[in-house]
Order: structure tokens, then sequence, then C-alpha cells
């Protein structure tokens, strides 16, 4: 399936799909989002059923503030399908989709580490790339770059950055 | 004391005390014991392929839980790509996995050059595949080394180490460097391939297959390595597929799936090459496969060295190509003294635009789009997002190691402890890629 016949078959269930460089992408409702990717998922002419990755954005300042992506793949059919859920400022949660994709599981974890999203429902939320008890999540925009202060056997480490002058 | 039987009525073999030849019964109840034990296996073990710790629930030799804990080397890649400039993100994401430096910064490049909508001259295309194919032969080898020696095949790792030696002199020939190459950029490579790299190639193909044949005669019929490698760490298309594990491992369950194929970049369509396919879905097959893949890269290789034309392996586009000119001197790669002397000495102008492509750098136009290679350990995908500045917005690598290595308890479950080893050596996971 070319990219321009995938996005109208995939449009008439989720109108909001657009193709842009080659890659199609699909915007869907969070309350949506497990009946699309199981209808994405096990539709013959799509079956979508490799999910490749799962990860976000964040756009502080606009609405929605945040995108899960999740990019999913045809290994039959040899295509692939961006789809992608807005999560409002202050409402980080989304459904988890690892029962549909086991796959998502590390993914989804990962993500929670780096975005703080809560994925609802997902069977071990537990840290996955950061410490147990780590505060804060690093790849929010609004996280400065610069390293993070360190406790290690009594010794104070400082950020990167704060650590040497040049002057 | 009752009778100590040797196996419970479940099948589950008893321990019995070596001192006494009795079971082990417990005192309180007494009935036999049948406590578990768990014990970290990592991170720091000579056979997990760097930081990676593996939390084993035993009952005796059995592995009845396994859980990998991941993060060690957690660099914060994808975050600093966000404060450089594209051109930079480069360097960044070819540490990722560092056994497949290449690789990453062709991903990296061809997502970057799709936003910016250009594609590299046709010479830098053929010398991305040429230095591709070749990385994923000594990735391999570093495979079979480890892998090998962690199953007690020690020859293996000589030889396999040996070999790769002889590609990293012609990687760092051709870029400077052994590993973290920062030799594809966005727009083609950084400089052209060196006058006797052609040959030096040329070299390293005809002293190959005999070597590689080598391999085959220590381990293809070796009772030790059938015996720890057949029917060990057994993983099925359904599963393989459902926890999203690619490369070897997924065509060693019969699924013949190959981004070079599926979705060729490149113009990998246009060279002549096999997909090696098995269907034992074991340790043995992933072997197998892997040796035919250095076999059927050798193919490509030499199809490149063939196709290399003279030309430009840069875009000409001055506000996209890197400004500098590099050249090898005697102490190594470095800017090329008559560039440095045009721009400090002849030319203002060019003096400003260097500065302005190395402060700023490329401006890509807002938009995102996911890239996937097919690098040694399978699928390596990046999704990049531009807002249109001169730096990354955000920088996603879906790294193969990291999804392969969610597969490690379907495999180990249900095995013995020194199957793990041999699992985890088939899987072939790079921590670097891993934690990114």
């Amino acid at each position: 399936m070319t990219p321009a016949e995938l996005a109208e078959r995939v449009r008439s269930r989720c109108p909001d799909t657009v193709v842009a460089r080659g890659d199609v992408s699909t915007i869907v409702d969070r309350d949506d989002l497990l009946e699309t990717l199981a209808w994405l998922r096990d539709d013959d002419d799509l079956s979508l059923g490799f999910c490749c990755s799962v990860t976000a954005t964040d756009w502080p300042g606009s609405d929605p503030r945040m995108w899960v992506v999740y990019e999913l793949r045809s290994i039959e059919h040899r295509h692939r399908l961006r789809v992608k859920v807005g999560l409002a400022e202050g409402d980080a949660n989304v459904p988890s989709v690892s029962s549909l994709y086991p796959t998502a599981n590390w993914h989804e974890r990962e993500t929670h580490d780096f975005y703080g999203i809560v994925f609802e429902g997902h069977p071990n939320p537990r840290a996955l790339m950061l410490p147990d008890g780590w505060e804060g999540f690093p790849l929010l925009k609004t996280e400065e770059l610069g390293g993070v202060n360190t406790r290690y056997k009594g010794a104070f480490i400082p950020p990167v950055d704060t650590r040497t002058t040049t002057t | 004391m009752a009778d100590a039987p040797t196996a419970s009525a479940s099948g589950r073999q008893t321990r019995i005390d070596p001192g006494t030849g009795e079971a082990y019964v417990d005192e309180r109840t007494g009935e036999l014991r049948q406590e578990t034990m768990i014990i970290n296996m990592g991170p720091q073990h000579p056979s997990t392929h760097g930081v990676l710790r593996l939390l084993l629930e035993l009952d005796g030799e059995t592995v009845i839980g396994c859980a990998p804990i991941i993060g060690y080397l957690h660099t914060g890649i994808e975050k600093n790509t966000e404060y450089r400039t594209w051109m930079q993100g480069v360097t960044y994401v070819t540490r990722a996995d560092y056994l497949s430096p290449f690789f990453n910064e062709l991903g990296y490049c061809l997502a970057v050059e799709r936003l910016l909508g250009i594609e590299a001259p046709p010479r830098a295309q053929v010398i991305r595949v040429l230095m591709n194919e070749l990385n994923r032969i000594s990735s391999h080898l570093v495979w079979l080394a480890t892998g090998g020696m962690e199953l007690g095949a020690v020859s293996v790792m000589l030889y396999g180490f040996r070999e790769r030696e002889l590609l990293l002199d012609i990687f760092e020939e051709a870029t400077g460097l052994r590993m973290n190459h920062a030799y594809i950029r966005i727009g083609g490579v950084i400089m052209d391939l060196p006058d006797e790299g052609v040959p030096h190639i040329e070299r390293f193909l005809e002293a190959m297959p005999a070597r590689i044949a080598d391999y085959e005669r220590l381990l293809d019929e070796n009772p030790i390595w059938l015996e720890r490698n057949v029917g060990v760490g057994t993983l099925s298309a359904e599963d393989a597929l459902a926890l999203g594990v690619t490369g070897p491992m997924l065509r060693a369950a019969g699924v013949a799936t190959d981004v070079r194929k599926d979705e060729p970049y490149c113009g990998y369509e246009t060279y002549d090459f096999e997909v090696p396919v098995g269907t034992g879905a074991d340790a043995y097959t992933r072997y197998r496969l892997r040796i035919e893949e250095m076999r059927e890269s050798m193919k490509i290789v030499r199809q490149c060295l063939d196709r290399l034309e003279p030309g430009p392996v840069m875009v000409q586009d001055p506000k996209v190509a890197w400004p500098a000119k590099l050249s090898v001197g005697p102490d190594g790669i470095g800017n090329d003294p008559a560039y440095i002397r045009h721009i400090m000495e002849e030319s203002m102008e060019a003096l400003i635009h260097h500065f302005k492509m190395v402060t700023e750098g490329v401006e890509v136009p807002a938009g995102e789009v996911y890239q996937a290679v097919e690098s040694p350990r399978g699928e390596l995908g990046f999704y990049v997002v531009s807002d249109g500045g001169h730096r990354p917005y955000r920088v996603k690598i879906r790294d193969p190691s990291f999804v392969n290595l969610q597969a490690v308890p379907a495999m180990v479950e249900g095995s013995l402890v020194a199957d793990t080893i041999a699992t985890i050596a088939s899987l072939d996971p790079v921590m670097g890629g891993v934690d990114r």
C-alpha cells in the first residue's frame, strides 16, 4: 500500500490522518486509543501488528502540552503508521497499550521515566531507565540540561556546567 | 524422617543434602523445602555484555524467573541532542550502540535529510552502504568473539577480534577513529575514502572467506558448541513479533524481514544480496544466520567497490554542507591546512560562512519523520522532530538491543542457568544502545 492509499484507508475511521514526507500519521483521541489500535492491528488490509516504538514529545505553552507517539509497522504489507495522542497540560495519562502490543511494556516505562506520563493499566509501572526514587522527568523541556547534584560515598559532585569555570 | 523421594509429585527435583544423602526437610513443618534462590547476575559480569543486570530466581539450576534491570549506562544522548546543533547530533548518536556507529549515524542523517528534503550524492550513498556493511561484519565479529568466549570457545574469541582489527584499521584510515566516527554527516560523508582505502578493503575481502570458513570448521559441528546452542533460547515467531524483536533474532524464527529489503534506503534495492532466514528459532540458528550475513555483507561491499565512481561526497548546497575540509596530516585526520589558510588569510566571507555553519549550522524545516535502518541487531529507528530551528526538538532512538532485551525472560524462564549465558550471547545486546 502506498502512503496515500494507507492514509485513505485509515481515514475511514480516523479523519485526522495526513501524509508528510512519506510518513503517514494520524491523531487519535485518548478515549478511542485502544479501540483504534486494535482495529489497526487486526484489520486485514492494515495489519499493523508490529509496534516499533512508543515515545513522547513535550511542547510547553501549547495545547496539547504533550504528544504520545506510537510507531506501528506492518511486516506483511511493508507500510508504517504513526499514531499520536495529545495530552492536555496537567492531564498526563493515557491507557497502556501493552495488552495489545506486549513490546510497549518497556517503551511505556521509559516514557514514564522521561516524561512523567502515566500509562494506566500498565502491568509493571516501575522505573526502567532511571534509579529508584529519582525525582523529576529529565526529558521534559522544562528540565535543564547540565546534570544533577550527585552524592556518592560522602562526596558531593555538582552538575557538569557548574563544576569548572573557564575564566 | 520420611523417605526421601528423588522427585516430587509435580515432577520437580528435590534437593538432596550432599552431606547426609537425605532430602532437605523443613524442621518446622516436616515437609521438603521448596524455597527458591534469588541471585543477581551482573551488572558486573563477564558474560552480560556490559552493564546488564539480570535478577534470576533459581530453583536449583533451573531459572524460574528473570527480570532484566537496565539503565546503568544511561547517558542522556537523546536529551543532549536537543541542546546541540543538528550536525553535532551525529557525534552524539554515534555513541549509542557503540558496536554499530555507522548505522546510528546513517539513521540519524537519513532522518534529518528527509526533513530537509535533500539526498546525498551517489558516491556518498555508495560509501555509506560500504561502511555500513563493513560495520555489520565487524559487529558480528564481536558477537562471535564474545559469544564464543562465554561458551568456552576461546580460540574463536581470538580469531574474531583479530579479524575485527582489520576492519577497525580500515575505519581508522577512512575516518580517523576506530569507533564513534561521526563520518556520515547530514548531506553525505565528511571526507572521501583515502587513496589506499579501496586496496585495503580488497585485501580484506580476499582474506575473509577463508577466515569465515575457519570459524565454521571450528564451530559448526563442534559437539560442545552444538550442546550449548541447539534448542537453547528458543523464541517463536509469534512471541518475537509480539515482543517487538527484530533482526537475526526474528529471522531465525522464520520471519523474512529486513529493512534493507522492505523499505530500501541508500539504494539497497539495487544491490544483489540475500537475507538469510532460518527456522530453528534457537541460539544455533542465530549463529548460522550471522555467519551467512557476514558473507552477504561481503557481497554488498564487493558491489560497492565496483560502483565507486568519482564525484562529490557531500551535497553542494552551502547552507547544508559542512564547510570545513578535512585531510590526513602527520598526526591524523584534521582540518586541511589549505582550507585553514583560505579562511584565515584569504577570504573573510569564507570565514564568516565557516563560523556561521559551525556555531549555528543548518536550519531544518519543522516536521517529524521516523527513519529505520537495518542494524546488525535489527530495526534501528530514529524519530526526529524539528520545530524549524537550528537544533533538534526531539531525537528518539529506537534501539534494537533495547527492544530485543525484553524477550530475555520469555527465552530463559524454564531453562538452566548455563543456558541463560548462551541465550544472552545469541541476543547480542549492546548496552550503549539499550540505555542510550
